[in-house]
C-alpha cells in the first residue's frame, strides 16, 4: 500500500497515533538500552561501596550516549504522537456533523469462521476528547520523567516502559472495538506490573507489582469472559455496531443471559465490564493494589493515576455506556443491574476510599486513595446516567491529580535531596556540594567530587522508601511521610503553589477550579434523581457530598503537613530541588498542569448557573453538546437546581475551612500527634490507617485458603493421594496378582511340568531296577506274571465260577 | 494438490533416522562431531518443515477452492473435503494382504505441528550441547525420537501412525532413565511408558475393531456401492481393498454411517461410534494429559533431562491432542457428539486442577509440568466446542503451548544447570545475572496467562468464544436428568483457571528473577551462551509473531478444520 496514500486519507491518521510510542518502545529496548558491566571497584563509578542493589556484583553501568539516545528516542515518541493527535483533532474539528459522522478505519485481523475479528480505529467525540488529554499529560510525564530519573541507572529501561505504557494507552483510546480496546487494556496491566516492580530489588516493590497484576488479572478475566460472551452473541465487537446502533441494544436487553435468570444478555454482559473496571479502576471491593502501587517511581504513580491506566477502566465504562443501560432509563428512574452495581460500588468506593485518606502519612498514599475516591464519583456518575459529568470529571480529574501526582513526587525528590545533604554532606565543604547539582545530571557525568553525590542518589532512587542502605543511618528516615515534612513552601515554592492549585482543585474550591464544576456536575445530576424521588440517586448524592467534604479536608491537612508552619526534620529544612535540567524538567510540568487544573472546567460549565453561564456557555454547554452528539440514544439535560450547588459551596468549603482551621492555623510541631487521632479515637484512626484492614481479610478469605486446598486438596489428597495411590496400589496389586501367580505357576504348573517329567525319571529308575541281569529274579517275575495272567484269564472266562 | 518433485516428508523422517544411524559409528570420543551432525540434522529437517508450512500456506487459496468445489460436489463431501486438504502427498502401498499403506500428508492441522516440533528439535539439540556424558547415544536416541514424532503428525495411515507411535516411546525412556534426574528418573520413565503403551493399546485395540468394522460395511450391499463409486471418483486409489487402515478410507467409512449402525454388542442404543469412541479419544488423550491420566506428565517433565522435556512437553503431549481429534473425532463424529460433552468437564478439571497444583509447587519444574497439564486442557476443550472457532483455538492453542512450555524448560535448564537447585524459594534475583532467562520466562509466562500481543491470548479467547457459542446446542443426558447450557459454566471455571495461571507464573517471577541475589549461594551462575539466547529468542520469536498476527496460521487450521466440522455436521 502506498503510505503517502494511505494517510492522506484522514480516516486514516488516526492508526498512527499509538506508533510513535510503540516505535519508540522498540527502539529503547533493542538498540539505545546498553549497558556496559563494570564491577563494582572498576571505572570509579560506584568508586566508595557497592552498588546498593548489586551486592558483590557487576554492576550495569548506563553510557551517556545511551542514556540521552533512550530520552530523546521517547520523547520524540510521544511527542509525535501527540502531534498527530492535534493532527486528528483538528481533522475531525473539520468534519461536518461531527458525531454522526466519526473517522474510522477497520482492516480484518483474523478470520474465525463465525465473522472473525477486525482491528480499526475511531475518532469520535469521546476520543477526541481523550485525545486532547491523554498525549498532553503522557508528554508531560515524559519531560518530568528526565529529571525525576536522572540518577537512576535504569533510566533507559524506564523510558522505554512508559513509552509502551503510553502507547498501549493511546491504543485503547483510538480502538473501534473492544478487542483492541482489552488488548491495549492488558499491555497497560503488563507496563504498570513492570514498572511497580521497577526496583524489584526490593521485595515490597516486587510484592506489590505482582499485588497489583493478580487482583487487576481476575477482574480482567472476567471482562474477558464478559467479551467472549458479548462476540458469541453478536457477531461484532466494533463500537459502532453494538453501542451505536439501538436495534442491537434492544436485542441484547431483550435476550435472556445464559446463565442467570431474569438478567438480560445486556446485564450480563455488563456486569462483566463492570468488574472488569472494578478492577482497573480501583474500585471497591479490589481497591487494594492501587495504594501498594504507589512503590513505583513516581511519575509512573502519575501515569497510573490520572494519566492512563485508571482512567482507561472509566473511559471502557463510558464507551460501553449505552449497552450497560441498555433495557433501563435511569433518567425516569428505570435502572437496569449494571447501572445499580456502578452507583453502588462507585458510592460506597468514593466515601469508603476517602476516610482511608484521611488517616495516611504517606504523602503518596494520600493521593492514592483521593484517586481511588474520586473514580468512585465517576463510577457512581455513570450508575445514575450521568455520563456526561463523569466524562466531564474523568478529564478534569486527569489534570489535576497528574499534577498532585508530580508534585508530590517533587516533594519526595525534594526530602531525599535534604536527607542526602544531613546525612552525607554536613561536614563537607557546601559550595561543592551545590556545584554538584548546579551541573546538570542527565548522564552519569560522576567524575571526581561528583562521584560520591551520583552513587548515593542511585541509592535514593532504589531506595525511595528509607530501605537498603539506609539501615545504615538510624533512625530510619522515610522522605514520603508526611510527618517528616513541614515548611516546604519555603524551599519549594512552586512545588508549593502548584500542589496548592491542584489540591484546591480536588477540593472542590467554588468557582475557579476545574473540579469544583465537574463535581458539581455529578452532584446536579443526582439532585435531579432526589427531586424525583429516585433511590439509588439518593444514595449517590448523600454518599458523594460526604465524600466531597472529606475530599477536601484531607487535601488541606495534607497540604499543612506538607508545606505549613516549620520543618519538623533536618531534612526537611534542607529539601529542595536544587537548580539546572533536573529542577526545570520536574517543575515545567506541574506549572502546564496547573494553568488546566483551573481552566479546564470552564468547558461545561452548566448554561443556567448565574453569571458564570451566561459567560462560558451561552449556547447551552459546550461539553455536552460536543460528548453526547455520537450516542443513539442522548442523555437528557437536566435542569439547574440551587440545592447542589449550595451542597458543593458548602462541602468544599466547609473541608477546606476545617483542614485550615486543624492543620493551616495551628501547624504541627515536630513531635506533636496528629490532632485527628483524638478527635476520631484511636481505634478508628487504626483502623482507617490499616485500611480497614483489607488486604489482612482478603489474605484470610482468598489466599490462605487456595493455598491450603492447593497444597493439601489439589496435590496431596488428589494428585499424590488419590490419582497416584490409586496408580500405586494398581501397580501393587499387580505385584501380588504376579507373585500369586509366580507361586501358583511355581507350585501348580512348573509342579505339573516338572512334576511330569520327575514321575516319567522315577517310574525309569523303577523300571531299571528289573534290567538286573539276575537270572533267578527274571524266572521269579515271569512266575509271578504266569500266575497273575492265569488268575486273570480264569476270572475272565469263568472257569472259577462254574467250580462252587 | 499440492506436491513436490521429492517426497519431502519422508525426507523429514527419515533425515533423523539416518542422522542417527551415522552418529552410532562414530567413536565415542569425538563429541564434537556428534554435536555437529546433530544439529546439522536437525537445521535441516527444521528447514523441510518451514519449507512445508510455508508451501501450505501459500496455497491456502487453491485448497480452500478445493474444499468448496468438494463442498459442492455432493457426494460424501466430507471425505472429498478431507482429501482436498491433503498436500504434499505421498502413498504406496507397504503390506497390501493388511491393508497398510505407506500414506503420509500434511493439511491444516498438522502443518502447524510440524513446524513446532522443527523447532523444539532445534533448540533442543542445542540446549544439550553440553552433555557430556555418552553424548552420542544421547543425540542418537533424541534424533530418533523426533523422527517418530515427525511420522505420528504426518501418518494418514493408522497403522504407521502407531508404528511412529510406539518409535517415540522407547527413546524417551531411555533417555529419561540415562539422563534424567537422578532421584525421579526411574520411577518416572517406568511411569510414563507405562501410562502412555496403556493408552496406546486401547486405541490400538479400537482402531483394529475400527478397521474391521469399516471392511465389513464396505463388503455390505450398500456399503460396496459407496466404495466402487469412491474409487471411480478418485477419492480412493484404485487399488483399494476393503480392508484398510487408510484414513481417507476410514472417514469414508465414518461418514457413510458406517460405525452409526444401532445394535451394536447387542444393545439398541449403542453403535460402534459410541462404544468405541470414548477409548480412542482417551487412550490418546493420555498422552494429552486428559484427567485423570495426567500424573505420568508431571513427573516425566521433572525427571526428564532439558531437552527432553522440551520435546515432550512441547511436542509429545500435543501428539496426544492430534491423534484424538484424528483417529477420535475425525472418523467417529457422532461419538464425538454423545461423549464430548462429559469429556468437557474432565478437560476442565484439567484446567483449574492442573494450575492449582502448580500454584503450590516448590520445584521450578513441577510448576512448569503443572501447568503443562493444565493448558492442555485448553486444548481437548477446545476440540469439545465441536465449533469452528473453539478448534481453532484449540489449534493455536497446540503451537502456542508447545513453543511456550518448550522456552519455560529453556529456562529452567539454564537455570538449574548453573544455580544446581530448582527449589524456588532458594532463588532469587536471576534477573540481575540471567537478564535473558528473566525476560524469556516473562514472556512465556505472559503467554500461558493470556496477555494479548502474544499467542495464548488469541488461543484463549477463540476458546472461550466457541465455548459461549457451543453453549446453546449442547447438552448432556444423565439418566432422565437434562443438563443444557452448561458450556457457559464450563468457561467461567475454566476462567478461574486463568487466573491461578496468572497467579503462579507471576510468584515464580518474583521468587525466582526478583528480589534479592546472594552470589555467595551460586558459584557456578555464568552468563548466557550466544547458543543460550539463539534459544531463548527462536522460541519466543513465534510467541509474538502469532499473537500479532495469528492469521498467519489461523486461516491454515481452519482448513484443516472444516473438514472434520463437516463430519460432525453431516453425523
Amino acid at each position: 500500500m502506498d503510505l503517502g496514500q494511505f494517510l492522506s486519507d484522514a480516516n486514516n491518521l488516526a492508526w498512527l497515533i499509538p506508533v510513535g510510542p510503540l516505535l519508540a518502545f522498540l527502539v529503547i529496548t533493542l538498540i539505545t538500552n546498553k549497558a556496559t558491566l563494570v564491577s563494582a571497584d572498576e571505572g570509579g563509578h560506584y568508586a566508595d561501596h557497592n552498588h546498593p542493589a548489586y551486592p558483590g556484583l557487576k554492576v550495569p553501568v548506563v553510557a551517556d550516549w545511551s542514556r540521552v539516545a533512550s530520552i530523546v528516542v521517547g520523547m520524540s515518541g510521544v511527542i509525535a504522537a501527540w502531534l498527530i493527535s492535534i493532527a486528528v483533532v483538528t481533522n475531525a474539528a473539520g468534519v461536518a456533523d461531527f458525531g454522526k459522522y466519526v473517522l474510522e478505519s477497520s482492516v480484518r485481523w483474523m478470520d474465525t469462521g463465525a465473522g472473525g475479528f477486525s482491528m480499526g480505529v475511531l475518532v469520535d467525540p469521546a476520543t477526541v476528547a481523550m485525545l486532547i488529554m491523554v498525549p498532553l499529560a503522557c508528554t508531560l510525564i515524559f519531560i518530568y520523567s528526565i529529571g525525576y530519573m536522572a540518577h537512576d541507572p535504569r533510566q533507559a529501561r524506564f523510558f522505554s516502559l512508559i513509552a509502551l505504557f503510553s502507547g498501549a494507552m493511546l491504543t485503547l483510546v483510538v480502538a473501534d472495538n473492544l478487542l483492541l480496546l482489552f488488548v491495549g487494556w492488558e499491555i497497560m496491566g503488563l507496563c504498570s506490573f513492570m514498572l511497580i516492580g521497577f526496583w524489584f530489588e526490593k521485595p515490597s516493590a516486587y510484592k506489590a507489582a505482582v499485588k497489583a497484576f493478580t487482583t487487576t488479572r481476575v477482574a480482567d478475566v472476567i471482562m474477558l469472559l464478559g467479551i467472549a460472551y458479548l462476540y458469541a452473541v453478536t457477531g461484532t465487537l466494533s463500537f459502532r455496531e453494538i453501542v451505536y446502533n439501538v436495534e442491537v441494544l434492544e436485542g441484547l436487553a431483550e435476550l435472556p443471559a445464559i446463565i442467570i435468570p431474569g438478567l438480560s444478555a445486556a446485564g450480563l454482559i455488563g456486569i462483566c465490564l463492570i468488574i472488569g473496571t472494578i478492577g482497573k479502576s480501583a474500585q471497591f471491593p479490589l481497591h487494594v493494589w492501587l495504594p501498594d502501587a504507589m512503590e513505583g517511581p513516581t511519575p509512573v504513580s502519575a501515569m497510573i493515576h490520572a494519566a492512563a491506566m485508571v482512567s482507561a477502566g472509566i473511559f471502557a465504562l463510558l464507551r460501553m455506556f449505552p449497552l450497560f443501560e441498555a433495557g433501563g432509563h435511569p433518567h425516569d428512574g428505570v435502572y437496569t443491574p449494571p447501572l445499580l452495581l456502578m452507583a453502588i460500588a462507585g458510592s460506597l468506593t468514593a466515601i469508603f476510599a476517602a476516610t482511608i485518606a484521611l488517616a495516611q502519612n504517606d504523602v503518596k498514599k494520600v493521593l492514592a486513595y483521593s484517586t481511588i475516591s474520586q473514580l468512585g464519583f465517576m463510577v457512581a456518575a455513570l450508575g445514575i446516567g450521568a455520563f456526561v459529568a463523569a466524562f466531564f470529571h474523568l478529564l478534569t480529574h486527569a489534570f489535576f491529580k497528574a499534577l498532585l501526582f508530580m508534585a508530590s513526587g517533587s516533594v519526595i525528590h525534594g526530602m531525599e535531596h535534604g536527607e542526602h545533604h544531613v546525612h552525607h554532606h554536613a561536614h563537607d565543604d557546601e559550595d561543592e556540594h551545590d556545584h554538584a547539582h548546579e551541573t546538570p545530571l542527565l548522564a552519569a557525568e560522576s567524575h571526581g567530587h561528583d562521584a560520591h553525590d551520583t552513587a548515593s542518589h542511585d541509592a535514593h532512587g532504589h531506595d525511595a522508601h528509607g530501605h537498603g542502605e539506609h539501615t545504615a543511618h538510624a533512625p530510619h528516615f522515610d522522605p514520603q511521610d508526611m510527618m517528616n515534612m513541614g515548611g516546604l513552601r519555603k524551599t519549594m515554592p512552586v512545588t508549593f503553589i502548584t500542589f496548592l492549585i491542584g489540591g484546591l482543585s480536588l477540593a472542590g474550591f467554588p468557582l475557579v477550579t476545574a473540579g469544583f464544576w465537574s463535581k458539581d456536575e455529578i452532584l446536579l445530576d443526582a439532585w435531579y434523581g432526589v427531586t424525583n424521588g429516585y433511590g439509588p440517586h439518593a444514595l449517590v448524592f448523600v454518599l458523594l457530598a460526604i465524600s466531597a467534604f472529606l475530599t477536601a479536608f484531607y487535601t488541606m491537612r495534607q497540604i499543612g503537613l506538607t508545606f505549613m508552619g516549620e520543618a519538623r526534620t533536618e531534612e526537611a529544612k534542607h529539601a529542595n530541588l536544587g537548580r539546572g535540567v533536573v529542577a526545570f524538567t520536574m517543575t515545567l510540568p506541574l506549572v502546564v498542569l496547573a494553568f488546566f487544573a483551573i481552566f479546564a472546567g470552564f468547558v461545561g460549565v452548566h448554561p443556567d448557573f448565574p453569571i458564570f453561564g451566561s459567560i462560558f456557555s451561552p449556547n447551552g454547554n459546550p461539553f455536552f453538546d460536543f460528548i453526547t452528539t455520537s450516542l443513539a440514544v442522548k442523555p437528557e439535560k437536566v435542569g439547574f437546581y440551587w440545592v447542589p450547588v449550595l451542597t458543593s459551596f458548602a462541602v468544599g468549603l466547609g473541608g477546606i475551612g476545617l483542614g485550615y482551621l486543624m492543620y493551616w492555623r495551628k501547624p504541627l510541631v515536630a513531635g506533636q500527634e496528629d490532632p485527628l487521632v483524638k478527635i476520631l479515637g484511636t481505634t478508628l484512626h487504626t483502623t482507617l490507617k490499616n485500611k480497614y484492614y483489607f488486604d489482612e481479610l482478603y489474605t484470610i478469605i482468598f489466599i490462605l485458603p487456595a493455598q491450603w486446598f492447593s497444597k493439601n486438596v489439589a496435590y496431596e489428597f488428589l494428585d499424590k493421594g488419590v490419582i497416584d495411590g490409586t496408580l500405586h496400589f494398581t501397580g501393587r496389586l499387580f505385584t501380588w496378582i504376579g507373585d500369586f501367580i509366580k507361586v501358583m505357576n511355581a507350585w501348580l504348573i512348573d509342579g505339573f511340568g516338572d512334576g511330569l517329567s520327575e514321575m516319567i525319571g522315577r517310574a525309569g529308575i523303577w523300571f531299571r531296577r528289573m534290567q538286573s541281569g539276575s537270572v533267578q529274579q527274571y524266572l521269579l517275575i515271569v512266575a509271578l506274571a504266569a500266575i497273575v495272567i492265569v488268575i486273570v484269564f480264569a476270572l475272565s472266562t469263568g472257569v472259577l465260577q462254574a467250580a462252587p | 494438490m499440492l506436491t513436490f518433485g521429492f517426497p519431502v516428508l519422508s525426507l523429514i523422517i527419515f533425515l533423523p533416522i539416518v542422522a542417527a544411524v551415522i552418529i552410532l559409528l562414530i567413536p565415542k570420543e569425538q563429541k564434537d562431531l556428534v554435536r555437529g551432525i546433530a544439529i546439522a540434522a536437525a537445521g535441516a529437517v527444521f528447514g523441510l518443515s518451514l519449507f512445508v508450512y510455508l508451501g501450505y500456506n501459500a496455497n491456502l487459496a487453491s485448497i480452500q477452492a478445493a474444499q468448496d468445489a468438494a463442498l459442492n460436489a455432493g457426494f460424501s463431501v466430507g471425505t472429498a473435503q478431507f482429501n482436498a486438504t491433503l498436500a504434499y502427498v505421498e502413498r504406496m502401498d507397504w503390506l497390501p494382504a493388511l491393508g497398510i499403506s505407506y500414506h503420509l500428508a500434511v493439511d491444516g492441522l498438522n502443518a502447524p505441528m510440524v513446524l513446532l516440533t522443527g523447532m523444539v528439535t532445534v533448540t533442543g539439540v542445542l540446549v544439550s550441547w553440553k552433555i557430556e556424558d555418552r553424548t552420542k547415544e544421547f543425540m542418537a536416541f533424541f534424533l530418533l525420537l523426533v523422527s517418530g514424532v515427525y511420522g505420528v503428525f504426518v501418518a494418514m495411515d493408522l497403522f504407521v501412525l502407531f508404528f511412529f507411535y510406539e518409535l517415540a516411546i522407547f527413546p524417551m525412556y531411555l533417555l529419561i532413565a540415562t539422563y534424567g534426574w537422578v532421584k525421579l528418573r526411574e520411577y518416572a520413565a517406568m511411569k510414563l511408558t507405562l501410562y502412555i503403551l496403556v493408552g496406546s493399546v486401547v486405541a490400538l485395540i479400537g482402531v483394529i475393531a475400527m478397521v474391521l468394522t469399516a471392511s465389513n460395511f464396505f463388503l455390505s450391499p450398500e456399503g460396496a456401492v459407496i466404495f466402487e463409486t469412491a474409487k471411480a471418483s478418485g477419492l480412493l486409489p484404485a487399488s483399494a481393498q476393503t480392508f484398510s487402515f487408510d484414513m481417507t478410507q476410514l472417514t469414508l467409512a465414518g461418514e457413510s454411517g458406517a460405525f452409526d449402525v444401532l445394535g451394536y454388542a447387542g444393545s439398541d442404543v449403542l453403535s460402534f461410534a459410541r462404544v468405541w469412541f470414548p477409548f480412542i479419544f482417551i487412550g490418546f488423550g493420555v498422552l494429552a494429559g486428559v484427567f485423570p491420566f495426567h500424573n505420568w506428565s508431571p513427573d516425566g517433565h521433572v525427571a526428564a533431562p532439558t531437552a527432553v522435556s522440551m520435546i515432550h512437553a512441547g511436542v509429545l503431549m500435543k501428539l496426544g491432542a492430534y491423534a484424538a481429534l484424528r483417529c477420535g473425532v475425525q472418523l467417529m463424529p457422532e461419538g464425538a457428539q454423545v461423549h464430548l460433552p462429559w469429556i468437557v468437564i474432565l478437560t476442565v478439571i484439567n484446567v483449574v486442577y492442573g494450575a492449582f497444583i502448580a500454584f503450590r509447587q516448590r520445584d521450578f519444574k513441577y510448576v512448569i509440568g503443572f501447568s503443562s497439564v493444565s493448558h492442555m486442557g485448553l486444548v481437548a476443550m477446545g476440540w469439545t466446542t465441536m465449533n469452528l472457532t473453539g478448534m481453532t483455538g484449540a489449534g493455536l492453542q497446540m503451537f502456542s503451548h508447545g513453543a511456550m512450555t518448550a522456552l519455560f524448560f529453556g529456562c529452567v535448564g539454564m537455570v538449574y544447570d548453573r544455580a544446581h537447585t530448582r527449589d524456588i524459594p532458594s532463588l532469587g534475583g536471576f534477573m540481575k545475572v540471567l537478564p535473558w532467562v528473566g525476560f524469556a520466562f516473562i514472556i512465556g509466562g505472559l503467554t500461558s496467562m493470556g496477555m494479548p500481543g502474544l499467542s495464548g491470548f488469541i488461543a484463549e479467547f477463540t476458546i472461550f468464544v466457541g465455548l459461549w457459542q457451543a453453549s446453546p446446542d449442547v447438552s448432556l443426558q444423565i439418566g432422565g436428568f437434562t443438563l443444557s447450557n452448561y458450556y457457559s459454566i464450563i468457561v467461567i471455571l475454566s476462567a478461574l483457571g486463568i487466573v491461578i495461571t496468572a497467579a503462579y507464573v507471576l510468584r515464580v517471577t518474583g521468587q525466582v528473577f526478583f528480589g534479592e541475589y546472594h552470589p555467595e549461594r551460586f558459584p557456578d551462575v555464568v552468563p548466557l551462551t550466544y547458543r543460550e539466547k539463539f534459544v531463548l529468542v527462536f522460541l519466543a520469536a513465534p510467541l509474538v509473531i502469532l499473537g500479532v498476527l495469528p492469521s498467519v496460521m489461523a486461516p491454515m487450521l481452519e482448513t484443516g478444520l472444516r473438514p472434520v466440522l463437516t463430519l460432525l455436521g453431516g453425523a
